[in-house]
């Protein structure tokens, strides 16, 4: 099957071998460049590659954009004590779909930055920890580590060299905070996936206590080729403060929705309307979430100027999180869209945290009222005191996620929640 | 009672970790193949095998979405109902698959075929409105594609 939609304008680094079946292979990654980023790295060392990583400016694609290099940095000198590298393949934030694509296209693109990112640390155990609910993406990854075993890339003495690194894929069983990085070490345990309270963080006490790093796929997915090719060279991509490529994965009301890689601070409305063809014809854009359903909903206004990246993004009063662009149009109502989002976070939601185990139910029941032509102005309070209440009051930030799109959608589209409240257009509530 | 061959399977995943606890999710689902869901006496023989109690496993069991402690269907159906997925057209197709199964979210129909589960957003945005059934993945549904794969689970052989 070839790759849906590609564009002309994108720089195909960690997506070169989408749609390329072939490439799931051990030999056809390697007839395509595969694994020279490993050989690279163990020619030059953990110092030398965690320096390339520093160097590159890369920045973690799970949704915080925190700096790879510098968290490498934090973990202890390899010594008595086992080291874990956990790979995040939970991919389970609505509006994202670019990690099972990476898995499923170029599994040992993943196992490559598994295995150096792990070398880099002095960890010796790799795990991969993918959700429940993609069951191909889980078989082709397990084929992919079983033939890297079979041929000396995992396992023991790997490419002969004195390095034993394994790497073992975990299968969740569905369970959104299970993506979050506390949670997915408690369910790497065999325990239920309650994020931990930090500090102490995971570089000090981590999966069994032993220090751990934990990195998005997508993350991992750059490390081979900025490790071969350096980190400046990876820096021709992207913004001083976003360098790089990043997939971007738009969804909704477009003409060619998809995965695109692009540099870091390309402006949103041409990825909208150049990339992805725009809204259906006749139609008008209405909203975009640029980062996956826990960030600050954008109206038009807010596109216009806005650049994809890090910065770019925050400036425009969102943030990029893991470049989930979720395109509205005329058609959508904001209200249920955010009901929904809310919603999702309720039932996603741990309970472990009055603020976000009692507000996120009692927020999707003002939101329903008010979708059902029920609600009154001072609902609209009510959600803004609740949501105050729920941002950075607890263990993680599922709570303030869902605040997110509750906040900013009363500031952006107040009319919108005017006119329900106010009778006019009344809407069904299944 | 555990076959001999889940209990074989169950020893195998735990020799992968160093704590046979980690293996647990791994081992309900294993049982999950054979059975579709997991009763309290499986439950209590699968605690024994990874040295848990069973109340301990329990609780990790209904923290899961994926693990079923109640009887399912002979095929469950998880349909999508995340943001994107509503925007394509979410609510349609929930309809239609209430209607076209005589069931309500959460129920199983009568001749024990499907179980119809809300699912928390599949990661295939940008072509849904989607839903798997079994280990399947469907995506850009529509009512016609709906019944065509639901006849299809009816009716294995292509009769
Ligand atoms: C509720 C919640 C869910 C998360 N889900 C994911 C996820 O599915 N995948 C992911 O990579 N990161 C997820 N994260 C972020 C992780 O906690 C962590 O920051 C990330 O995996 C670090 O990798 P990175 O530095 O490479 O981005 C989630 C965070 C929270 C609070
Ligand atoms: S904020 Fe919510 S999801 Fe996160 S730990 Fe607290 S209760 Fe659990």
């Amino acid at each position: 099957m070839a790759y849906p939609y590609v564009h002309e304008r994108e720089v195909r680094m960690i997506s070169r071998n989408f749609g390329d079946p072939a490439a799931r292979t051990l030999d056809g990654y390697r007839e395509r460049g595969g694994y020279r980023g490993l050989e690279r790295a163990f020619e030059i060392g953990p110092a030398a590659v965690i320096d390339e990583v520093k160097a590159s400016g890369l920045r973690g694609r799970g949704g915080a954009g925190f700096p790879t290099g510098l968290k490498w940095s934090f973990m202890p000198k390899a010594g008595v004590k086992p080291h874990y590298l956990l790979c995040n393949a939970d991919e389970s934030e609505p509006g994202t779909f670019k990690d099972r694509e990476l898995i499923r296209w170029d599994p040992h693109q993943l196992i490559e930055g598994c295995l150096i990112a792990a070398y880099a640390m002095g960890s010796r155990h790799a795990y991969i920890y993918l959700r429940g609910e993609f069951f191909e993406a889980s078989q082709v990854m397990a084929r992919a580590v079983e033939e890297a075993y079979e041929r000396g890339f995992a396992g023991r003495r790997i490419l002969g060299s004195e390095n034993d690194i394994e790497v073992t894929v975990h299968v969740g069983a569905g369970a959104y905070i299970c993506g979050e990085e506390t949670g997915l070490m408690n369910s790497l345990e065999g325990r239920r996936g309650e994020p931990r309270v930090k500090p102490p963080f995971p570089a000090a006490v981590g999966v069994y206590s032993m220090p751990t790093t934990i990195n998005n796929v997508e993350t991992l997915a750059a490390v081979p080729h900025i490790v071969e090719h350096g980190g400046e060279w990876y820096r021709q991509w992207g913004t001083d403060k976003s360098p790089g490529t990043k997939l971007f994965c738009v969804s909704g009301h477009v003409e060619k929705p998809g995965n695109y890689e692009l540099p870091l601070g390309f402006p949103m409305m041409e990825l909208i309307e150049d990339v992805c063809g725009g809204v259906a014809e006749g139609r008008s854009l209405k909203s975009v979430i640029p980062g996956g359903s826990s960030v600050p909903l954008m109206d038009v206004e807010d596109c216009r100027e806005c650049t994809l990246c890090y910065e770019g993004v925050e400036a425009a009063g969102s943030m990029l999180g893991c470049a989930s662009v979720i395109v509205m149009d005329d058609r959508t109502n904001i209200v249920r869209e955010v009901r929904r989002m809310v919603q999702f976070y309720a039932h996603e939601s741990c309970g472990q945290c009055t603020p976000c185990r009692e507000g996120t139910p009692w927020m999707t029941q003002v939101l329903r009222r008010i979708e059902a032509g029920r609600g009154t102005e001072s609902d609209l309070d009510t959600l803004l005191d609740m949501s105050a209440q729920m941002t950075g009051t607890t263990i993680c930030v599922l709570s303030d996620s869902a605040a997110a799109p509750v906040v900013s959608s009363i500031e952006k589209f107040r009319d919108e929640y005017l006119a329900l409240i106010h009778g006019g257009e009344r809407v069904e509530v299944a | 009672m555990l076959t001999q061959d889940e209990r074989n399977r169950i020893r195998a995943e735990a020799a992968h970790y160093d704590h046979p606890q980690a293996a647990c999710v791994e081992a309900l689902k294993i049982v999950q193949e054979h059975h579709r869901w997991v009763s309290d006496e499986h439950l209590k023989e699968i605690a024994a095998l990874l040295d848990m109690s069973p109340e301990a496993l329990d609780s990790v069991a209904t923290f899961y979405n994926l693990i079923f402690r109640k009887p399912v269907g002979e095929n469950v159906i998880l349909l999508c109902d995340s943001v994107s997925c509503w925007i394509m057209g979410y609510e349609g197709i929930r309809a239609h698959l209430k209607e076209h199964l005589g069931v309500e979210l959460g129920e199983t129909t009568s001749d024990g075929k499907f179980t119809l589960l809300p699912m928390a957003c599949l990661g295939t945005c940008d072509r849904g409105p989607a839903m798997m059934v079994g280990n399947e993945l469907y995506r850009n549904l529509d009512n016609d594609k709906v019944d065509e794969i639901l006849a299809r689970y009816r009716h294995p052989s292509g009769a």
